[in-house]
């Protein structure tokens, strides 16, 4: 009897301590926005990186762990645009938690926040794997970083109003570092200007529009569809004549193609981090913005 | 002053949250949420002034070419309309047996989804997908398939509400039950083109439940779920009924999580029990005449299940496996009745049956996938009272013989895109008494529409 009235005592405690306690649970899909969580909620919150840099984000698998750890999410932050769309709505649907479905403060899908490129014109599956939201890869653009980062702030003050004021000034602090790093990234490049590339599948579209660079053809025939061997030497067929200037891959695809591409046409080919956590230097967002645009330097030379 | 304002609302909040209204004067608490509100709508103005000096610092015409018109919000599938999906499919069966005398000899048939299907080219079922969210608190999910005899049935049609208790999700209507992995897999989403042995055997086919069920996840980094399940439970093993609440109930319990990166799996187990009255079947007795029997009793059943999932850096594109295993058991206590359209005798009955299977799919390079599964079903020797009172002899229930079907099943599949596969599978059945068949299918599986999410 004593032993149940102090458990029942300590479970009472408990649940009135916690809540002063507990970090924000915050449900990240893919590396970027983990990044960015973690920039932005600093000690208050508890990222959960549901993807690595290696991993295809349009092929992730709705593991178990996955479903467990949406359970017990406050926010979840998302691409969206049908990128997540193989796995997410098992998430969703199966972890019994509202704070997180679509329309609740605690769910952002980011793409929502910003001007997608790219939105088809006509909605085919025979146009290969086409988003209806227009390219869903926004976060290679640090300009749309910024503006998610502006509605992750407040949604985390709306979610933990306790820490208003910590989200508010870690907020601008970030804010701020990125401002000054934007102009910075884009008088690094400038010499990129115009720079041909091809890439594996569209998915730098944001990174080449942002740098003014030029993307002459994909390897991918349409997006989704690896290529096939009669392809490749199609491709190779266009490029020689000097069409381009260097194949571009991100790290999580596989080197076979862009490599088999690149020997057969003497072009320089560059893996880019695509996220954070694709390569060595791209250990944070700066990193990931400062290595692309040194990778892509390197190769110009 | 704001910081303090704060603190003394994350103060308030840890307190009041649980007791609501300890001390804090309302006064106090709309200014806190007035101040909130200002902070929102500066942030409005703010991104509105970023977007501006943004706009003032690109200085390349490529750049600026890009601020592309996009409508500011992605519509969700066909604005209101429910996301809808097509499954066409169809196979070639080369059978070396006649599919009609097909049987899973020494257990009790039942169900219409048992034996490889027909010969030569086969239209397989169309499946039609839709799903939508009702309203703020349920969504609707419906399946219709179609036969390739043109007859339509509801394969699933349920309500879903989610999270209105944390963790917890239970749907109503008509869905697979919970029971094991496959069970309630889609046969568009099998590794194989038909279903286990045990489970054609079991349940024959995929056991549809009339009912509700309840799941409830709990908080924990690794993945513990919990369900419930009940329902009309007309299905075989059970049988129609006639009679006023559940026929049917069941418990389950998965566990599951990662094992470092590149792995990841999930087990379950399973219990559920039916009763069945007058369940009917037809067999031939001991001088050849054809007779019909029927099952009066209950029908109880265990299950676990076992998945592993394996890609490299867990990046599922270019290689990855996919382990998978259910052993299940069922016991059925009652009585069996003998030719019921004569002498209609009956006496006490009961069967302890077990099955199996394991099977591996290994995806080597993108697009193409080989996998291999075995299975063995034990079907015991059932207590059939009329044959130990000697009333009839054994040779009167030769479909309940003892017998132990095997299978052994090889596929080869190529998948062009998400959205089309081609499969190639190879089965040495030996489910019938004493005889081996050899299966050869060659099927496709194309989906139109929406983009469907894969559960683990």
């Amino acid at each position: 009897m004593n032993r149940w009235k102090t458990f029942t005592g300590a479970l009472a405690l408990f649940a009135m301590c916690s809540p002063a306690f507990a970090a924000v649970n915050i449900f990240a899909c893919l590396p970027e926005w983990a990044a960015l969580a973690n920039e932005l909620g600093g000690d208050k919150v508890s990222v959960y990186q549901a993807s690595n840099a290696l991993q295809d984000p349009h092929h992730i698998e709705a593991r178990p762990s996955l479903v467990a750890r949406m359970r017990s999410a406050d926010l979840a932050i998302c691409t969206g645009a049908e990128l997540e769309i193989g796995w997410l709505p098992v998430l969703l649907q199966t972890a019994g938690n509202q704070k997180v479905q679509p329309g609740q403060p605690g769910f952002i899908a980011a793409a929502d926040f910003v001007d997608r490129l790219e939105v088809p014109t006509r909605l085919d599956r025979a146009d290969g794997d086409v988003h209806p939201g227009g390219n869903p890869h926004i976060q290679l653009d640090p300009r749309n970083v910024a503006k998610v980062g502006l509605v992750l702030t407040q949604r985390l003050e709306q979610i933990d109003a306790g820490n208003a004021a910590y989200y508010e000034s870690r907020g601008k602090d970030f804010q701020g570092r990125w401002a000054q790093a934007i102009p910075r990234w884009e008088k690094d490049a400038a010499s990129l200007k115009g720079l041909r590339v091809v890439p594996y599948h569209k998915d730098s579209v944001y990174l080449i529009k942002w740098l003014g660079l030029v993307e002459v053809m994909d390897i991918e025939p349409k997006p989704g569809i690896p290529p096939s061997a009669g392809h490749l030497s199609e491709l190779v067929g266009r490029l020689k004549g000097g069409a381009a200037d260097v194949i571009v891959r991100s790290a999580y695809q596989d080197p076979k193609a862009a490599t088999s591409l690149a020997a057969m046409t003497n072009l320089p080919a560059v893996e880019l981090p695509y996220t954070v956590g694709g390569t060595p230097g791209a250990k944070d967002l700066f990193g990931l913005f400062d290595d692309s645009i040194a990778r892509l330097k390197a190769v110009k030379k | 002053m704001f910081r303090k304002v704060t603190l003394a609302a994350a103060i308030g909040a840890a307190f009041v949250a649980p007791v609501p209204a300890i001390g804090a004067d309302d006064a106090e608490v709309q200014k806190i949420r007035d101040e909130i509100k200002e902070l929102k709508d500066g942030y409005e103005t703010r991104i509105r002034q970023l977007e501006q000096r943004l706009e003032k610092t690109e200085q390349s015409p490529a750049a600026a070419a890009s601020a592309a018109p996009a409508p500011s919000a992605p519509a969700s599938a066909n604005s209101f309309n429910p996301a809808i999906s097509l499954i066409l499919g169809g196979q070639i069966n080369n059978l070396q047996r006649d599919p009609g005398t097909y049987q899973v000899g020494g257990f009790i048939p039942g169900g219409d989804g048992v034996g490889p299907g027909r010969r030569s080219f086969n239209l397989g079922e169309s499946e039609l997908d839709v799903a939508a969210n009702i309203d703020p608190y349920f969504s609707g999910f419906f399946v219709l398939s179609i036969t390739p005899e043109n007859e339509a049935s509801v394969e699933e049609g349920y309500v879903q509400n989610t999270g209105s208790v944390p963790g917890l999700t239970v749907k109503f209507g008509r869905f697979f039950s919970g029971f094991g992995y496959v069970n309630e897999i889609h046969a568009h989403a099998w590794d194989f083109v038909d279903l286990p042995l045990v489970h054609q055997a079991f349940f024959g086919g995929q056991l549809q439940e009339e009912g509700i069920q309840a799941r409830w996840l709990a908080p924990t980094p690794m993945f513990v779920e919990f369900g419930v399940e009940t329902g009309r439970g007309a299905n075989f093993p059970g049988s129609e009924r006639n009679k006023n609440g559940a026929n049917a109930g069941m418990i389950f319990a998965h566990l599951g999580d990662d094992v470092g990166i590149s792995n990841s799996y999930r087990v379950g187990a399973s219990y559920r029990m039916t009763k069945a009255e007058d369940r009917t079947y037809d067999d031939v007795d001991s001088i050849g005449t054809p007779v019909t029997n029927a099952f009066t009793g209950d029908s109880k059943m265990w299950g676990v299940d076992f998945v592993w999932k394996w890609a490299p850096n867990g990046n599922t594109v270019d290689r990855n496996f996919k382990f998978q295993a259910e052993y299940l058991h069922r016991t059925e206590d009652g009585s069996l009745a003998f030719n019921t359209a004569g002498p209609n005798l009956s006496d006490a009955y009961r069967s302890s049956q077990s099955g199996w299977y394991m099977q591996g799919a290994y995806q080597f390079m993108p697009r193409w996938r080989v996998g291999l599964r075995y299975e063995e079903l034990n079907s015991g020797n059932p207590d059939i009272g009329l044959v130990s009172s000697g009333a009839l002899t054994a040779a009167d229930f030769p479909r309940l013989a003892e017998n132990d079907p095997k299978r052994t099943t090889a596929m080869i599949d190529f998948s062009p895109s998400e959205f089309s596969r081609f499969r190639l599978q190879f089965a040495r059945d030996e489910a019938r008494f004493n005889e081996a068949d050899n299966q050869v299918f060659l099927q496709y599986i194309m989906s139109l529409g929406t983009h469907g999410a894969h559960k683990f």
